[in-house]
């Protein structure tokens, strides 16, 4: 477990919520910031805001250093090759319609096959449906296991030699499983397929290596990370980010414009039409600072301790069942489950009573609710600021909830 | 924990209706369906009414929500039974001012949708209240599928 002494950096867990201190458990959906962030975004706009790469100005060098220095925090922290294949967006939702509507557009054809799987969110679901309906492909999902996990079994029957994309998520959102992509990647350059990585939920809790992965393309969000909203990354092998075509064209992103043609920049800008979202990035580098001072392994395993204990103690709850694998080694820190008869918005009213905030819902994820045969379910999700206290302030909140609605039910 | 707060917005009549809904079901002569959800939660109504004459013979609802969302569908179906479309409309505007938390019309019957008066302190909670009020009111206003 970490130091509880970490939810010091986090101002906004300090208060109370109807008159209880907050315990926060929607990281999954947005992480709170620590003060090194919120400080980096207002040095950014007191001292050194400026447009970048075209001021001769001082502080034009200093917003054009600061962007492209969170460039190269993000590249190490992924471990890309080089800086070109790093590019900012507005968060995992943009990355993977860029894919889609880029590389897709120039590569997938009639009766060619996109491969997602059943639990995917609706930023890696509509993309490809788009995509497949403009050029008239296959979209197939590959089936889910009992315990929410995907079988390389099924993963290996789905993918022919049809397929040229393969987007799958790295952890999900709602079961909390952990998907092999390194051995799903394989099997799609087998067919000759791309690989496609949604790791909104994956880069905020454990390390990532895209060159050990292998994939072609990677998606995260930077607020799920520490980072401010606004701001994402969509990291593509460098051969193949020359291939493609921008999908936002005007400023920023044009070598030479004349009145009839135009020729693009250079990676990774020719993607990044537009001022960019200088402070985002920055903010980002910031939050990629602080957790790389505390360590990704560190923080994985911190959120694997809490998820086991969770499950444990939240078992013990009569009527409570959880979705997912149960093998706690085999998820990512965040527990999705149901109470009894209390639906979740009801349940989720008063855990919000209590000072404890989870999230109730589909969880953007519609098809993966239908397989799960619920039309809703409630999420507590944890992040390095969380504790076992925390757990416990829960695990007594279901208790309350539960003996409130036998009272009023 | 706040429970007065809670009790304002768990009413026993509200529990009520959710365990027991009135209306529950599928008219099979309806010439009126509509079919609304939350995109933000994933409530789900399917209701369907019989208006003749500009005024809605019966109505029935068939759903997936929370106690709010199904308690109000119930409450809503047996206040419009009977009405005129013009005065279901006037009552869907009235609930719509009660979820904003404004001053009510007395003259207007609520009957069990007073209950319903604690879901303007819980702001995340309005839309599951309105979700068969909007319903209705799309279908009474001929904008049916």
């Amino acid at each position: 477990m970490l130091n509880k002494e970490i939810r010091n950096h986090f101002p906004i867990l300090n208060q109370e919520i109807n008159g209880h201190p907050l315990v926060y458990l929607d990281s999954a959906a947005t992480s709170q910031k620590p003060v090194q962030v919120i400080e980096a975004l207002e040095h950014y706009y007191r001292f050194d805001n400026a447009n970048v790469h075209r001021g001769v100005h001082t502080l034009g060098n200093r917003a054009t250093d600061g962007y492209e220095g969170a460039r190269e925090k993000v590249r190490k922290f992924i471990n890309a090759k080089s800086t070109e294949e790093i590019i900012f967006m507005r968060g995992t939702t943009t990355a993977l319609n860029t894919v889609a509507q880029s590389y897709g557009r120039a590569n997938v054809s009639e009766g060619d096959e996109i491969i997602i799987t059943h639990m995917e969110h609706h930023s890696n679901i509509i993309p490809w449906q788009q995509l497949a309906k403009e050029k008239g492909a296959v979209l197939k999902y590959i089936d889910l296991e009992e315990d929410g996990t995907l079988s390389i079994d099924k993963v290996r029957e789905t993918i022919t030699d049809r397929t040229k994309i393969v987007s799958i998520m790295y952890v999900s959102n709602v079961l909390g499983t952990m998907n092999p992509i390194e051995e799903i990647t394989k099997i799609a350059h087998q067919h000759g397929a791309v690989m496609c990585v949604d790791a909104a939920q994956a880069a905020p809790h454990l390390k990532i290596d895209v060159q050990k992965l292998d994939c072609d393309f990677l998606a995260f969000s930077g607020h799920k990370m520490c980072g401010p909203t606004g701001i994402g990354v969509l990291y593509g092998k460098k051969d193949l980010l020359n291939a493609m075509e921008p999908v936002e064209f005007g400023g920023e992103m044009i070598d030479f414009v004349g009145l009839y043609e135009s020729t693009w920049k250079e990676l990774p800008w020719k993607f990044e039409g537009g001022t960019p979202i200088i402070a985002g990035a920055i903010g980002l580098g910031a939050a990629i600072d602080f957790l790389e001072e505390i360590g990704m392994d560190a923080i994985e395993q911190h959120e694997h301790e809490l998820a086991g204990y969770a499950m444990e103690k939240m078992s013990e709850v009569d009527g409570l069942a959880i979705y997912g694998p149960t093998d706690p080694g085999k998820r990512a820190g965040l527990v999705t489950f149901n109470l009894n008869d209390v639906h979740p918005h009801d349940l989720a009213t008063v855990l919000d009573m209590n000072g404890i905030a989870v999230r109730a819902g589909h969880h953007c994820a519609q098809p993966l609710m239908k397989w799960l045969e619920c039309s809703a379910t409630a999420r507590a999700s944890f992040y390095l600021y969380n504790t076992t206290e925390d757990v416990d302030r829960l695990v007594e909140g279901l208790r309350t909830a539960k003996e409130y609605f036998t009272d009023v039910y | 924990m706040s429970t007065n707060k809670l009790d304002q917005l768990y009413r026993s009549v509200i529990m009520d209706h959710y365990k027991n809904p009135k209306n529950k079901g599928v008219l099979e002569d309806g010439n009126v369906t509509i079919d609304m959800n939350n995109p933000t939660c994933g409530d789900v109504i399917h209701l369907t009414m019989n208006v003749e004459d500009d005024v809605v013979k019966d109505v029935k609802f068939e759903g997936e929500g929370c106690s709010i969302s199904m308690a109000s569908a119930s409450m809503m179906t047996q206040l419009i039974k009977g009405k005129s479309t013009e005065d279901a409309t006037k009552l869907a505007h009235t609930f719509s001012d009660m979820m904003l938390g404004k001053d009510l019309d007395d003259s207007i019957e609520l009957d069990d949708l007073e209950a319903l008066s604690g879901v303007a302190q819980f702001p995340a909670r309005i839309k599951c209240a309105t979700l068969s009020w909007k319903a209705m009111e799309k279908g009474v206003s001929g904008e049916s599928q």
